[in-house]
């Protein structure tokens, strides 16, 4: 059933609403558990699109086997997302910065305000991004250093190739994950795959992973595949970060999620009218690209890749985190 | 007579452009005394002007000798000329805000890199003064605002002498601006807002200016004669009233930041874009003074078209 969770009358004409699709068993009992799927927060995230859909699709296909709840919120940015906007159109915000939002705020506070308190009692969340124009990131679930414990379990279902604990942008204060956390609503956040484009083979890869999910909550009856084991980085230190120096374009010698060894070229920075070479880029570590330069044209500290170091073999890593009582940066 | 010399604070290489070099222009010598810095962001016109304006002021009260020895001011026009120069708000390139990057990191993205190398070259100074502009598009009561970190000072910020000085209690994106960077880092921050942003009123520029003039001769740091401006009234950002549009539509806007206005008066007119008729009357919802007004043609449905400082001693 397609509900209105927030409208806002536009100046001519029109009205903006946020939509969701509430999928729930034919013969409920009242107890049922409820899940949220919200996509579309930047409105160049197209990946979730994909998934909203394909998890629709298949749920009504085996309503049979549906067992709670699920909410389904595929564009909470719809004037972004119409008009290949990140933030919120005319405002110029970034409705990820926005939440727990106000009701006596501009539109984006008020949409964020409107957006929380209707997944406000779910029992869980999982906010889907892709990456922007600039990076391709491989499927990743993404949890804040203080929600290790609670949300690790589930993001190892979510059939992702690693799950990063960091507090990193997309997890911060004022966005929709932490937020809902925050309210508890235990909430996981995905990247995957680059803004502006639609990978299908993640797409199919994280829907598999959100039926694993459901059906450890309880919420599905039907057959679930055996979910990716995913690399686990939560060490200080596991990830590399390979910015450029120079201003040009960035020619890639490697490709996603490829093993690389220290010294190994990563690609160069060139540079059109001169015709020369401005920076020749080496993996300064053992390890995997899980983030990758898409958008050529850099500036000195524009990101070109994220490499998830090798494992070094060492003591344990969570007794060692113990001990010392960190485990992030 | 040593007399005003300017220096790159910072350098962006720029793959298809000239590199932007980023300016800081210095008067007097000695004690790092004051700094002020000028636009973040690329719309930023009037607060562009208004340290236009601070550095004719500067050069002509240098080559007088007003400024009080052993005291060195830094202005920086502008830390993103970039933007200006094509129209954008935000860093062209990732539509990142720098003035959301303090204090920055040598080592990460460029906008990050931008902040670090300007907040290295602005830090250690006694006074830092910042002429920003606020995300909503609107016009203010020309004002000083700084940030409730504990370490903020509102009787050192009346003494700008404009009308009001409002403080504000810090959200976790406000943790990432100059001011509050600054304040942390043991510079008494004021950030110095007045109506415009993207076009010039000459006006409040000249109040703007004239306040950071008043205020740098109340610190001993210049030699200034104006008057003494206002004694400002101190408010929370958290006490303004918002008012807004129950429809949305054409926007006639009867009132502008200063008025007093009664309850029960009507502020503005929303005008159905179609038939032309007046479908709603913002009426006042108090006795109060209007502090920040929309001055978009248009609104949506629960727009905030007003703030209000409310009166409540009537």
């Amino acid at each position: 059933m397609i509900k209105t969770v927030v409208s806002v009358g536009l100046p001519v004409m029109e009205t903006m609403h946020i939509k969701k699709n509430r999928l729930e068993p034919e013969h409920k009992t009242g107890n049922e558990k409820r899940v949220c799927i919200v996509t579309g927060v930047h409105g160049d995230e197209i990946e979730g699109q994909y998934i909203c859909y394909e998890l629709i699709r298949r749920i009504k296909s085996q309503m049979g086997c549906l067992k709670g709840i699920v909410d389904i919120y595929p564009t909470i940015n719809p004037l972004g997302m119409e008009s290949i906007t990140r933030r919120v159109p005319t405002f110029d915000i970034d409705m990820n910065r926005s939440f727990p939002g106000s009701r006596d705020g501009d539109m984006s506070e008020y949409a964020a305000a409107k957006i929380v308190e209707d997944i406000m009692g779910a029992d869980f969340c999982v906010d889907l991004h892709a990456s922007n124009i600039f990076l391709r990131e491989i499927p990743q679930a993404r949890i804040a250093c203080a929600h290790e414990t609670l949300l690790m379990e589930y993001a190892k279902l979510l059939n992702v190739e690693f799950v990063w604990v960091h507090d990193s942008p997309t997890v911060g204060e004022a966005t929709l994950y932490h937020s809902l956390n925050q309210v508890g609503v235990p909430t996981i956040a995905v990247e995957m795959g680059v803004g502006m484009r639609i990978t299908k083979q993640f797409g199919d890869q994280l829907t598999e992973g959100i039926f694993c999910l459901l059906k450890k909550l309880g919420l599905w009856e039907g057959e679930v595949i055996e979910p990716k084991k995913p690399v686990i980085a939560n060490e200080k230190d596991r990830v590399s970060y390979i910015h450029s120096e120079a201003s040009g374009f960035f020619v890639p010698s490697i490709e996603h999620w490829d093993g690389l060894k220290e010294g190994d070229v990563v690609g160069d920075i060139v540079d059109s009218l001169s015709g020369e070479v401005l920076e020749h880029i080496l993996s300064p570590c053992d390890g995997t690209v899980f983030t990758l330069r898409e958008y050529p044209v850099v500036y000195g500290g524009s990101l070109i890749a994220r490499i998830l170091r090798k494992e070094e073999k060492k003591p344990d890593p969570v007794k060692e985190a113990d001990a010392s009582g960190q485990t992030c940066a | 007579m040593k007399n005003m010399f300017q220096e790159h604070i910072y350098t962006v290489k720029s793959p298809y452009r000239d590199d932007m070099h980023i300016s800081g222009l210095k008067f007097g010598r000695g004690s790092k005394a004051a700094c002020i810095v000028g636009p973040t962001r690329g719309n930023e016109i009037q607060q562009l002007y208004i340290c236009s304006q601070l550095v004719r002021e500067l050069s002509k009260l240098e080559k007088t000798g007003a400024i009080i020895n052993n005291n060195e001011i830094m202005v920086v026009p502008t830390i993103n000329q970039s933007s200006i120069n094509i129209e954008k708000r935000f860093w062209a390139m990732d539509k990142s805000d720098i003035n959301r990057m303090f204090p920055g990191r040598a080592d990460g993205e460029t906008t990050q890199r931008i902040a670090d190398g300007v907040f290295r070259a602005v830090s250690g100074y006694s006074y830092g003064i910042q002429f920003a502009s606020f995300h909503t598009p609107g016009e203010f009561i020309p004002h000083v605002r700084m940030m409730e970190t504990g370490h903020q000072s509102t009787s050192l910020a009346n003494l700008f002498g404009m009308p009001y000085v409002m403080t504000k209690k810090p959200q976790p994106f406000d943790m990432s601006t100059l001011n509050y960077c600054w304040q942390m880092d043991g510079t008494n921050a004021f950030s110095v807002y007045t109506p415009a942003t993207d076009s010039i009123d000459e006006v409040s520029a000249r109040q703007a200016v004239t306040a950071v003039l008043r205020f740098l001769t109340r610190m001993g740091i210049i030699r200034y004669n104006c008057h003494s401006g206002y004694i400002a009234t101190t408010i929370e950002e958290e006490e303004l009233m918002p008012i807004k549009t129950d429809v949305p539509g054409i926007y006639r806007r009867l009132k502008s930041p200063g008025d007093e206005v009664r309850f029960g008066e009507v502020l503005a007119e929303i005008v159905d874009p179609i038939e032309g008729e007046v479908i709603s009357q913002i009426l006042s919802p108090s006795d109060g003074i209007i502090f920040f007004a929309h001055t978009k043609p248009m609104v949506i449905q629960n727009c905030v078209v007003y703030k209000m400082i409310r009166r409540l001693h009537v």
